[in-house]
């Protein structure tokens, strides 16, 4: 029996898997204890789970468990790496490199160096979402301190070539920060062999619990330091002071081991039903799929409808099936999906797209009923876009003199 | 964002879908909005033109549910009202009885336009002069 509403937006958040919350309790009532209380053994309880947690954290993504610092989330992690390494490095220089396809939270700190003196670049992606490796490596100059490119598209799921865009900065004696929310934990991602200095990924993507992410910081080969962006007790080898939010650790350390263990079956099992909606859609006239297809995240697909307007289309199912779209009606500004727009798609296309992530508790079912629902509710609606009409009556909508408003 | 039991209701059975023949001169076709902006209008009525009386009116909307909704009524609206009574429909009308919330108010904006485009259509077929009209400018 299917049951309602069906959740496809994992790329937003993942809900908690029961074995991560299972592994939580204690944490909250029992073992509440400080990491930080050296004296007692109540934070020696805590100090031991932390440090099992953080164990577990290193080990899906290659690193030493000292390279890990817990933060607060990606957002946290993103700002600390850009914002500490742009203090730490000024007197190697004051430039970083983005691309334009990347999080708010990347972009927005960004922005925030700009208006500190600092220089950035910010790299057009190519029609898939991909970065130019050539573009990248002559954006490079002499005062470039960082290039920040992220692993994975949380709208369209393009995976960048994270080893060729370390390697290029390596070259340059650049460091290579990655933000890794969507790949973590569903890809495999190794910083080691990725060559990746510094990487923001969070707990509530994988099956564990919102507040609380980590920054993975390199030790050896270069050594990296950040500079604290929080003042206090200095925790987390003096790069994020707080007191450590020990039942979320907890969590994310059994998310972490769960995603490792099961990455391959989730990912396998998921790219064939992803594969399976994504056909089943395309079978729509006028459907397209934004982004790489092959260099993308098993569980992601963004399609856009064209002539169907992206929020009319969820509210034909919305009650039933939780998506995302690329389309903004809701924000005064009316602006779509800057992703979408960054890989050229006309904002007409862009407000057309709709965000599907799979995650580890979606059902066969489940995408034969969005199929079902989707496809219904397109053919519904475009019985009534005039946009539809006009294309089936061989009008180029591009000659008609629009009222921009 | 929850959408009004009145929007759902025109979303999931619109009222008055179709098109008209916008050669005939007694039909006036308004069509207003852009795809870049996520929505575009297009509003049709039928003028007897012994009496001035709308006797059909028929829409067609790419756009999110409330504009779908602000359309649909609209088109309700006009059925039997004269071309005159027609032009003293009012966006706000629209938000009050769909309850749009502030963000959706450029959708019945939207519907007043289309209404406004499709009355002045006909007027120019019918040898009378466009009327202008105050610009609402909240899009």
């Amino acid at each position: 029996m299917l049951k309602f509403p069906i959740y496809l937006d994992n790329n937003a958040t993942t809900p908690m898997d029961p074995r991560v919350l299972e592994t939580m309790i204690p944490y909250f009532t029992e073992h509440f204890g400080n990491a930080a209380s050296r004296n007692h053994p109540f934070g020696w309880e805590a100090e031991e789970a932390v440090d099992y947690a953080r164990e577990q954290v290193a080990k899906l993504v290659g690193a030493d468990p000292k390279e890990i610092i817990f933060t607060s989330g990606a957002t946290e992690g993103d700002n600390l790496a850009i914002k500490g390494v742009y203090e730490m490095y000024a007197s190697k220089g004051n430039h970083i490199i983005t691309a334009t396809t990347e999080h708010k939270a990347v972009l927005d700190t960004c922005k925030h160096i700009e208006k500190l003196g600092g220089e950035v670049t910010y790299l057009q992606v190519k029609e898939d979402g991909l970065i130019d490796l050539a573009e990248l490596e002559a954006a490079i100059r002499p005062t470039t301190i960082l290039v920040a490119i992220m692993y994975a598209n949380n709208e369209i799921g393009v995976v960048q070539p994270v080893k060729e865009i370390s390697t290029i900065a390596k070259k340059h004696g650049v460091l290579f920060f990655t933000d890794a929310v969507q790949a973590v934990g569903k890809i495999p991602v190794d910083v080691l062999k990725d060559g990746i200095d510094l990487m923001a990924f969070t707990a509530h993507k994988m099956y564990g619990p919102k507040g609380i992410g980590a920054l993975y910081v390199r030790r050896k080969n270069p050594r990296v330091k950040v500079t604290a962006q929080m003042d206090g007790g200095g925790h987390e080898r003096g790069m994020r002071s707080g007191t450590l939010n020990v039942p979320g650790i907890v969590g994310f350390g059994k998310a972490c081991e769960l995603a490792r263990l099961e990455m391959a079956d989730d990912a396998a099992r998921l790219s064939k039903l992803r594969d399976k909606l994504e056909n089943a859609l395309l079978q729509i006239e006028e459907s397209y799929v934004n982004g790489n297809r092959e260099h993308r995240l098993p569980h992601v697909a963004n399609i856009s409808f064209k002539h169907v307007e992206g929020e009319g289309l969820l509210m034909g199912f919305n009650k039933n099936i939780a998506l995302s779209s690329g389309s903004a009606c809701t924000s005064a500004s009316l602006e779509p999906s800057y992703v979408l727009k960054a890989l050229g798609l006309g904002d007409d296309l862009a407000h057309s797209s709709l965000r599907f992530g799979l995650g580890r508790f979606t059902t066969e079912e489940q995408i034969d009923y969005t199929i079902e629902q989707i496809s219904n509710t397109v053919h519904k609606l475009r019985d009534m876009s005039p946009l539809w009409e006009m294309y089936k009556e061989g009008i180029d909508l591009n000659s008609i003199e629009w009222a921009h408003h | 964002m929850a959408y009004s039991e009145k929007v759902i209701d025109h979303y999931s059975n619109p009222k008055n879908v179709g098109t008209l023949d916008k050669g005939s001169k007694s039909v006036g076709t308004g069509l207003v909005g852009a795809p870049e902006c996520g929505d575009v209008m297009r509003l049709q009525i039928q003028v007897d033109d012994a009496t001035g009386v709308i006797t059909d009116a028929k829409f067609k909307t790419f756009g999110c549910g409330s504009a779908i909704a602000s359309s649909s009524l609209a088109t309700e609206w006009l059925k039997g009202k004269t071309v005159d009574q027609a032009m003293a429909i009012d966006n706000m009308d629209l938000v009050e009885e769909l309850n749009l919330p502030p963000v959706k108010i450029h959708c019945s904006v939207l519907a007043e336009d289309a209404i406004k485009a499709a009355i002045n259509d006909y007027r120019v077929k019918n040898g009378l002069e466009e009327l202008v009209f105050e610009e609402k400018g909240v899009h």
